[in-house]
């Protein structure tokens, strides 16, 4: 067997009064992808971050192929062969990719001259190496997240790292990009890199990892070997069969893994649907946007349902989302609400419409995060809940308690600035601030990214009971069970249009093939083809 | 949440003026003489009620570096007015307006355009400084009518005038910024303007509102200025972008948006303000008073640096 390439021995760390890491112990050998699981906040990103040397434990050892290392900093790190991929990657958006690479690789010349030809082709060669398709020339703000992801999994490629960290790789990739990224991270593995991989989605884990740390509040709860269940290459919409604890590790199941990161039996089940669809609230004929490519989408979604909108990133389904909330207004085609036919040309008329929109990225326009939660949830209402001059800040505090109560947000009350929150309860209050404005028409996009599993099931929940008490939800995600759990029809999007309208009852191959443009059968369930302008 | 740690940013430096009073105090009573008091609070009124404007327009995360040009513009407007033997309180109307209608001019460019504030207010204070040496040729507005200097109700009352029209628009804009419903509006927007729009909020409007706003308060500062002197200087009011920029930023306010309040500015002016008189009542040379003003601006600014180091 061979020596461990990292080795944490009882790591502690804490932030004042908060213990962060309590006596963690890790290990990573050469050639193995071990996965890193936990409910946000368990420890996961401070324990990257005592690894990556950004955070300096305040006891315990590491120690990187068997050297202890003394002085934590991130260029130290660097030097030992550590990278990370960050869920957000990190680069110059205004920098070419090769230029980005470049940046972290490329020694410094005499006089500080640049080869360009060599700098470009470094790059290419890299990226060439994941197999990723991005011209060397482009500017990184041009690039979508995945292809920022890849570049930045080129640069700890090009740097030769042992030991390469991916802190949710897959948060933001399709099935098919992620296909891409677990061949990257098979061949890093095969050549004999350690790879640390954090993710939220059990599946993949099973698919790649041969061990897994389950961390909670802080502590290790233990080091499970996933050994052959990922043989059989678990595509793990179906987990493996029952087993009683105590049987060996290789039928480790899902349900084990939540058990360990939660501490309680927790069924990762989508509560069922219950919709009894009423009347059509929202009716889309050929709407259009040349803009954001938006084109000939003819839809209605009826109260009380939830609509899944599936499809692979930039299939158009953000876009149309924006098209319908008024952030690039539409050109051509037509919206009816309640059959009243409305022109929505920016947020204010949507919400005027009854129309709101949870943005995917709740860190950017989301949530505020130095804002108190009570005013966060306020926000979209300020003109009906404050009609005159005055702040009614007793009403204010009423609506925010209620609704904290309601959707469950841990907080410490409604004057604690959201940032004080952990992610899944921030993302609650950005729902609750939609739901103050009693929506009839509720769009959602990504609304559990990067959310504990504790949390999302809570918002599921929370979709449920909207849609019972009338709202038509359209919920984009790029996280299939999740579309396939929770929706009552599912609209696949393809090229900025509408590729069909599966039953809810569709499986995933259904809806993945239809992403892809590749469906034979279902013709009855397909849409006429679009008619000429 | 105690009241000391909500608001330690603002308290520290209302501590840090208390100690410099003390000081003061026991070196220098003649400070704190009646007369000498007054002259240095009806001197620092104008400040206040600028830096409130201020204040506004930092807090929705823009910046206005034309507010002296502005400033000097007001004055002369309300001199020739007065000269042209127009009522005081229409001359007083008069610097007010004009002062909206600068601000508007700045908000219109900013909101409407979307053009950064720093440029557009540079683009502004150069031309409106230009056009008035142009104008003027440095020339002051003389020969006013008894009616303007202290409104013609003499030193005391005059003064007494000053410091209660000051504290009013203080009182006023540091309750409207809490508990008016404009008031939340400009901090959420100063946050996050992407968010308050998604939210259904009309960002460039409220950007708009402040720069109007904050050109009303130029023009009253202008006018509560001018009125202590005989004469209008044109030059009056030079750098009162850095004095009123600078009282806000001691005063806690972040100058990346979205945060501080009014009565921490009022404490930031009224520090900067003491230290000149003070320096003189200390026997110190005066020319010192800027070196130790950067030295209280660089010391806030470190201390924010730290706390958001500790927070992080």
């Amino acid at each position: 067997m061979s020596a461990p390439l990292l080795q944490l021995e009882a790591i502690t760390k804490s932030f004042g009064a908060v213990r962060a890491l309590q006596g963690i112990s890790f290990d990573l050998r050469p050639g193995e992808v071990h996965a890193l699981l936990g409910e946000n906040g368990a420890g996961k990103s401070t324990l990257i971050k005592v690894i990556t040397g950004a955070h300096e434990p305040d006891s315990g050892s590491m120690a990187v192929a068997g050297t202890v290392v003394r002085h934590f900093s991130p260029t130290g790190a660097r030097r030992l062969g550590i990278a990370c991929v960050y869920q957000q990657p990190a680069l110059f958006p205004d920098l070419t990719v090769a230029e980005n690479i470049a940046l972290r690789l490329e020694p410094v010349r005499r006089l500080r001259r640049i080869r360009w030809g060599n700098r470009r082709a470094q790059a290419a060669h890299l990226l060439g190496r994941i197999g990723a398709a991005i011209a060397v020339d482009k500017e990184v703000r041009h690039l979508s997240m995945p292809e920022q992801q890849l570049v930045e999994i080129a640069c700890a490629l090009g740097a030769s790292a042992r030991i390469v960290i991916m802190d949710e790789p897959t948060a933001s990739l399709t099935r098919q990009e992620q296909e891409l990224l677990f061949g990257v991270v098979r061949d890093l593995r095969a050549a004999g890199t350690g790879i640390i991989y954090i993710s939220h989605r059990l599946e993949e884990i099973f698919a790649l990892a041969d061990r897994v740390t389950v961390l909670r509040d802080g502590e290790s709860v233990g080091t499970i070997k996933l050994g052959q269940a990922n043989a059989a290459g678990a595509r793990a919409s179906v987990p493996p069969p029952v087993r009683a604890p105590g049987q060996p590790d290789s039928t480790v199941k899902e349900t084990d893994l939540i058990r360990m990161m939660v501490g309680r039996e927790m069924s990762h089940i989508y509560p069922p649907s219950e919709a009894k669809p009423g009347e059509t609230v929202l009716a889309l004929r050929s709407l259009g946007c040349q803009s954001s490519g938006v084109r000939g989408v003819t839809l209605e979604v009826r109260a009380g349902e939830v609509l899944g909108l599936a499809g692979l990133v930039g299939a158009g389904r953000t876009e149309l989302a924006r098209v319908l909330f008024g952030l690039t207004p539409a050109d051509a085609g037509e919206i009816r609400v309640r059959g009243q036919t409305v022109r929505i040309r920016s947020p204010r008329d949507a919400l005027a419409c009854g129309i709101a929109y949870v943005p995917e990225d709740r860190r950017r326009h989301g949530v505020i995060l130095t804002m108190p939660v009570a005013h966060n949830i306020t926000m979209a209402i300020h003109r009906q809940l404050f009609p005159g001059t005055w702040l009614r800040l007793g009403a204010e505090r009423a609506l925010a308690t209620q609704l904290i109560t309601q959707l469950g947000v841990k907080t410490r009350g409604p004057e604690a600035p959201a940032s004080s929150l952990s992610g899944g309860n921030q993302q609650k209050v950005s729902l609750a601030r939609w739901l103050a404005a009693r929506p009839q028409v509720l769009i959602l996009d990504e609304p559990t990214q990067g959310v504990d599993v504790g949390a999302k099931s809570e918002i599921h929940k929370i979709i449920r009971q909207l849609a019972k008490g009338g709202v038509a939800v359209l919920l984009i995600s790029s996280d299939l069970p999740e579309v396939l759990g929770m929706s009552d029809r599912i609209a696949v999007m393809r090229h900025g249009t509408l590729q069909a309208i599966l039953p809810g009852t569709a499986d995933a191959h259904e809806v993945m093939a239809e992403a892809l443009g590749q469906s034979s059968s279902r013709d009855s369930a397909r849409l006429a083809p679009r008619e000429a302008p | 949440m105690t009241l000391w740690q909500r608001y330690s940013r603002e308290l520290s430096v209302a501590v840090a003026l208390g100690l410099f009073l003390l000081l003061l105090a026991v070196a220098a009573p003649g400070f704190f003489g009646k007369n000498q008091l007054l002259t240095t609070l009806t001197a620092t009124a104008p400040v206040l009620v600028a830096a409130c404007g201020m204040t506004l327009v930092i807090v929705c995360r823009q910046i206005d570096i034309s507010i002296a040009s502005q400033f000097a513009l007001c004055s002369i407007v309300a001199g020739l007015l007065a000269k042209a033997g127009w009522p005081m309180f229409l001359a007083a109307a008069g610097a007010v307006g004009t002062g909206a209608l600068l601000g508007a001019l700045n908000g219109a460019l900013v909101a409407g355009l979307g053009l950064p504030s720093i440029v557009v207010t540079l683009a502004t204070m150069v031309t409106w400084r230009e056009g008035l040496r142009w104008g003027r040729e440095g020339e002051f507005v003389r020969d006013l009518s008894e009616q303007f200097q202290w409104l013609g109700l003499g030193q005391a009352r005059g003064q007494t005038l000053i410091l209660s029209v000051a504290m009013l628009v203080f009182l006023g804009l540091a309750f409207a910024m809490k508990y008016l419903a404009a008031g939340r509006l400009v901090y959420a927007v100063g946050t996050d303007a992407e968010a308050a729009r998604l939210a259904g909020i009309r960002p460039k409007r409220v950007t708009f509102a402040v720069f109007v706003v904050m050109g009303m308060c130029t023009g009253l500062a202008a006018l509560l200025n001018a009125i202590r002197f005989a004469d209008v200087d044109p030059k009056t009011g030079t750098g009162l972008e850095l004095q009123t920029i600078a009282a806000a930023v001691v005063g806690g306010v972040a100058i990346s948006g979205g945060r501080g309040n009014m009565w921490g500015v009022l404490v930031g002016v009224l520090l900067l303000a003491c230290i000149a008189p003070g320096l003189v009542f200390l026997h110190l040379p005066p020319q010192w008073e800027k070196a130790v003003q950067g030295g209280i601006i660089l010391l806030a600014v470190a201390a924010d640096g730290w706390r958001m180091r500790k927070a992080a």
